[in-house]
């Protein structure tokens, strides 16, 4: 248990002294929701849809904690080779409470990059429903993190080479992000589309978000919780499995 | 402890594919001796290590440490040992204190004696001064004297040193081992030790083991070496006994990556 604790508090001291990567990774998602959510907004009104910025805010949030979090899994691999992981692997500790110390640390840091993404939006006018919805939408959040620091973990732990970062990145975390349906709504899609957002838990997650913080909800919040959880506890014992197996 | 090895490796082999990296390897390390591992680039030092350290299961063969079979009695076996790896792998963006606290932690040290045993390691390291500072700010040798401070924080019976003055001065090195030595004298600690450099192997070890193309040609200690080959220095010994001389020229991939590395943590 204080394997789990100290290592949580390692990842989360380090995302608190780190103020430059802090800012620099918000950068992405502030020109979203900038560029976009202010260039497509009368597009979007005219198509009688409402208001763009608040559709896309919780999209946005998403997509922040969607890169935080599967960027601290795959930055294991340098950590494997030329950093503290082996100093984790040779330690006389099962590996399951290294691999939830990591993915929890990496999951919460991953919040509060969502957080901090969240005050901009509200700086950009974005108006949840109520006071009590950002709570409980932030409690989905961390679902979404932990999902997605599993996941991470998992690949992390599965590649050998520092050049499939790049090919993560581009093929999938990419992809994950533009299939979620953070961007357009997910009625009147082409059929492959709708496929494929349906097969991205990342969809689950904004649909769920937006549940809370706006009451409009494409699939029902019980339903994107019940899938978080369900691809959650995949995603955690792939990443045990994966974890496990690491040759350092 | 009597006169039962402390380290015991028995025809060990490990093959990557079609490379065999350690290709039947024997020897015995005595309890509290300093024992180097000396051969070229590529000649599979590392890899031993990483199996006597746990990291990597052996294709054949039987590793004992204390005692205990090292495939089977992981947890056990990582109690006693601490190890420096050949790569960094300190917390740069954690201070110096932190590092070691982590350690202590992973190791189940009690509290209190984690803060006694830190300041007096970090004291003897001659790094106390600098505890409340992040890694990243600290020189190549005082890296090195942290990693060895942190891996004997919990009172290990082998320290595993893999090439650990490659890349430092000559004034570090000898810093370096005047305290390795100092340790091994004050707690008795086994210290098996790997590198290329001869003049090393020579001055610090007890015994040598002369490994080349994974596979050991020789062990004994320096004198030994002299006397089994009839040369008089090192150097000659191990030519004779490799028919090559050990050049750094011969980079690998993995070498490569590690000046891309020291590069981009300015180490
Ligand atoms: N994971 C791996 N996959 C394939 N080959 C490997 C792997 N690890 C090591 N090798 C190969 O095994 C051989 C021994 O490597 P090892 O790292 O043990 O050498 P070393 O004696 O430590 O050399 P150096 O002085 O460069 O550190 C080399 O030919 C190396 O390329
Ligand atoms: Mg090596």
């Amino acid at each position: 248990m204080t394997v789990v604790y100290i290592l949580w508090l390692r990842e989360v001291k380090k995302y608190l002294r780190s103020r430059v990567q802090m800012v620099a990774s918000l950068g992405a998602p502030l020109m979203y929701l900038g560029v976009l959510g202010f260039g497509l907004g009368p597009v979007f009104r005219r198509a009688g849809e409402g208001s763009y910025l608040q559709f896309m805010a919780p999209g946005v949030i998403g997509m922040t904690v969607l890169f935080t979090a599967m960027f601290s899994g795959i930055a294991m691999l340098w950590d494997r080779q030329f950093g503290f992981l082996k100093e984790t692997l040779v330690a006389p500790v099962p590996r399951l409470a290294i691999m939830i110390g990591r993915t929890l640390g990496g999951a919460t840091v991953a919040v509060l990059q969502g957080l901090l993404i969240f005050a901009a939006t509200l700086v950009a006018g974005f108006r949840p429903l109520s006071v009590l919805a950002v709570p409980l939408a932030f409690l989905l959040i961390a679902l979404i993190a932990i999902v997605f620091a599993a996941l991470a973990t998992a690949i992390g732990s599965s590649l050998k080479e520092m050049q499939g970062f790049q090919m993560v990145m581009n093929f999938f975390v990419m992809p994950l992000w533009f299939l979620s349906g953070a961007l357009y709504p997910l009625t009147g899609l082409p059929a492959a589309l709708t496929v494929l957002t349906r097969i991205d838990p990342l969809t689950y997650g904004v649909d769920g978000v937006r549940g809370l913080m706006l009451g409009t909800s494409h699939f029902g919040v019980a339903v994107d919780v019940g899938v978080l959880l369900a691809v959650g506890a995949l995603f955690v014992a792939a990443g045990a499995w994966r974890f496990s197996k690491i040759e350092a | 402890m009597g006169d039962r090895p402390i380290i015991r490796v028995q025809h060990i082999v490990k093959s990557f594919g079609d490379v065999v990296a350690v290709n039947d390897v024997s020897f015995d390390v005595r309890p509290g001796e300093i024992f180097a591992f000396l051969g070229p680039n590529g000649a599979g030092k590392t890899t031993t290590i990483r199996m006597l350290t746990t990291l990597l299961h052996p294709t054949a063969g039987a590793l004992e440490l204390d005692g205990l079979d090292v495939t089977t009695h992981r947890t056990d076996v990582r109690k006693r040992f601490g190890v420096v790896f050949q790569d960094p792998s300190l917390d740069s963006e954690l201070t110096a204190w932190e590092n070691m606290d982590i350690h202590g932690v992973l190791y189940h040290v009690p509290r209190h004696a984690r803060r006694e045993r830190c300041e007096l390691l970090l004291r003897m390291f001659e790094l106390w001064e600098r505890r409340d500072d992040l890694v990243k700010t600290f020189s190549g040798g005082m890296k090195r004297r942290l990693e060895i401070a942190r891996g004997l924080l919990h009172t290990p019976k082998v320290l595993f040193l893999d090439e650990p003055t490659l890349g430092l001065d000559p004034q570090s090195r000898n810093q370096m081992w005047t305290h390795v030595r100092d340790v091994r004298a004050a707690e008795g600690v086994t210290v098996f030790l790997t590198t290329h450099y001869m003049d090393e192997a020579d001055r610090v070890a007890d015994r040598i083991a002369v490994i080349d193309h994974g596979r050991l040609v020789a062990t004994g200690s320096s004198a030994e070496l002299k006397t089994q080959t009839g040369t008089d220095s090192l150097e000659a010994a191990f030519l004779a006994l490799t028919g090559t001389t050990i050049r750094d020229e011969s980079a690998t991939a993995a070498d490569q990556m590690r000046q891309v590395a020291r590069v981009w943590r300015g180490r």
